[in-house]
């Protein structure tokens, strides 16, 4: 929760709500751009971002992105938060 | 000296390595008198105690845990307040998975959920959001915890919730801020800390100026750190810089990640939803001014607190901790979690009893998980 993680912006998909696709690690989800937008949404599509709970929160490089990656990997980040994400998943498929 | 393989670059370790001994002997600290280096993120936490930076640097630097881990420092009444809600009829209660094990005096929220209550782990408050989307007949409540990585996200949604005047939706809130329980460990005259590893994601959004008293008030150095080992050994090794010169100002080692004035977007979204209240509760360092963060008055009919009347300040206060539990003093550095009586009894992550041990960033947790003592130098 407290670790962002690193995802490539892949399609504007809400332009009105500013959101957007993102692939984390394989898994792609919808991501809020709010933070991170500079002139033109579109511009956005390919660059990485560090994602936080749902939200793009900076952008970065690349490099940044592979290194976090890799150190998030060996904390064991990058699986929580994968098993985050298909949890929230779940909780919206949830019937009630 | 051997690394582990998941040193990028060891060369590059060991030379920083040399360079912290070296400094360290000029300074003169010893292991009997050793700087005391607080790293105050959990996440760099869990990542000394990962890679056993703690055991490669010189025996006179020790790190002190801080208090960084919002998951660790919720207080039992927070807990019950939670399930108070979330055993409301028609309630969905959502939350960060992390939040799910933190015990309170009824319970943990996952016991509350076998008991039946709707509570649902989400990723992000968008989830929430589209919850609540989706169940138009049911109050879909938020709940908002963490430092200011998290605080933003909180914010944007509740903003989205109102332009979509969704009326089934809203956050109880128990966001907190990092600069303030750092006051109170540097006003604590039984503490001693030399300087300190600021939290890399947290200052992404809030930038640096807020760290500048500890430098100027409190003479102490800080550097805002990343979070691979590398980024770690060399921010400490700029802070033993700085007390080897007789500096203490506000250093960034993430400059590739932290900019200087933080994030405006995040930054104007937490000012218009937000306030701080006048005080809040910490688990295991009591009661700091101006630590926590309430929903404004504009936004009362998004505030969980005063849609459910369950304020802080509403329930009589103050839960004493488990008998015995050394939280506190684990907290603050005080002791190491192994002094704790109830480490590896009555306490493991399975059976949580402090809630330094339900996270990975919680330091009871971080010692357990990597049995205090990985070596990996040789
Ligand atoms: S071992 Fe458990 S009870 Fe003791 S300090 Fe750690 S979390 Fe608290």
């Amino acid at each position: 929760m407290c670790l962002g993680i690193p995802g490539q912006i892949v399609a504007i998909t809400d332009p009105a709500r500013l959101m957007a696709l993102a692939e984390v690690s394989g898994v792609r989800r919808e991501v809020n751009v709010a933070c991170v937008m500079g002139t033109s949404l579109d511009s956005l599509v390919g660059k990485w971002v560090l994602i936080h709970v749902g939200f793009a929160m900076a952008l970065i490089d690349e490099d940044e992105a592979a290194r976090t990656l890799a150190a998030l990997r060996d904390l064991g980040e990058v699986q929580e938060a994968l098993d985050a994400m298909a949890e929230g998943q779940r909780a919206l498929e949830e019937r009630t | 000296m051997k690394f582990a393989s998941e040193f990028r670059d060891p060369l590059a370790a060991r030379a920083v390595l040399a360079e912290i001994a070296r400094l360290v002997e000029r300074i003169g600290a010893t292991r009997e008198n050793p700087l005391h280096i607080m790293e105050i993120c959990g996440g760099h936490t869990h990542a000394i105690f990962r890679y056993g930076l703690d055991k490669l640097v010189h025996e006179g630097v020790e790190f002190i845990h801080g208090p960084g881990c919002p998951v660790c420092v919720l207080p039992m009444t927070r807990v019950d307040e939670c399930i108070e809600i979330a055993e409301r009829p028609n309630v969905i209660f959502t939350t960060f998975g992390d939040a799910m094990r933190v015990p309170g005096s009824r319970g943990s929220l996952l016991q509350a959920k076998a008991r039946g209550a709707d509570i649902r782990m989400v990723y992000s408050p968008l989830d929430a959001l589209e919850l609540a989307r989706r169940n138009p007949d049911r109050e879909v409540v938020f709940f908002g915890l963490g430092f200011e990585t998290t605080t933003p996200s909180t914010a944007l949604a509740l903003q989205q919730a109102a332009r979509e005047r969704l009326e089934n939706f809203s956050v109880f809130c128990n966001h907190i801020t990092v600069p303030e329980p750092i006051r109170a460990l540097l006003q604590d005259p039984d503490m001693r800390l030399d300087g300190f590893v600021g939290p890399g994601h947290v200052s992404m959004v809030i930038g640096l100026e807020p760290y500048a008293f500890i430098a100027q008030e409190f003479g102490k150095p800080i550097v805002v750190a990343g979070f691979e080992p590398l980024d770690l050994l060399q921010s400490v090794l700029m802070v033993l810089r700085q007390i080897a010169e007789g500096r203490a100002e506000v250093e960034n080692q993430y400059a590739r990640v932290v900019p200087r004035e933080g994030n405006p977007a995040s930054l104007a979204a937490i000012a218009d939803v937000y306030e701080r209240r006048p005080s809040f509760e910490w688990r295991g360092l009591g009661e700091i001014e101006s630590s926590g963060l309430r929903i404004r008055p504009a936004y009362a009919a998004y505030d969980a607190e005063a849609k459910f009347g369950v304020g802080y300040g509403a329930a009589s206060r103050r839960i004493a901790e488990p008998e015995g539990c050394a939280c506190g003093a684990v907290m603050t550095g005080r002791i190491k979690p192994t002094a704790c009586p109830n480490y590896g009894t009555q306490c493991t992550p399975e059976t949580p009893l402090g809630a330094l041990m339900v996270s990975s960033e919680g330091a009871c947790a971080a010692y357990w998980q990597y049995g205090g003592a990985r070596a990996l130098a040789s």
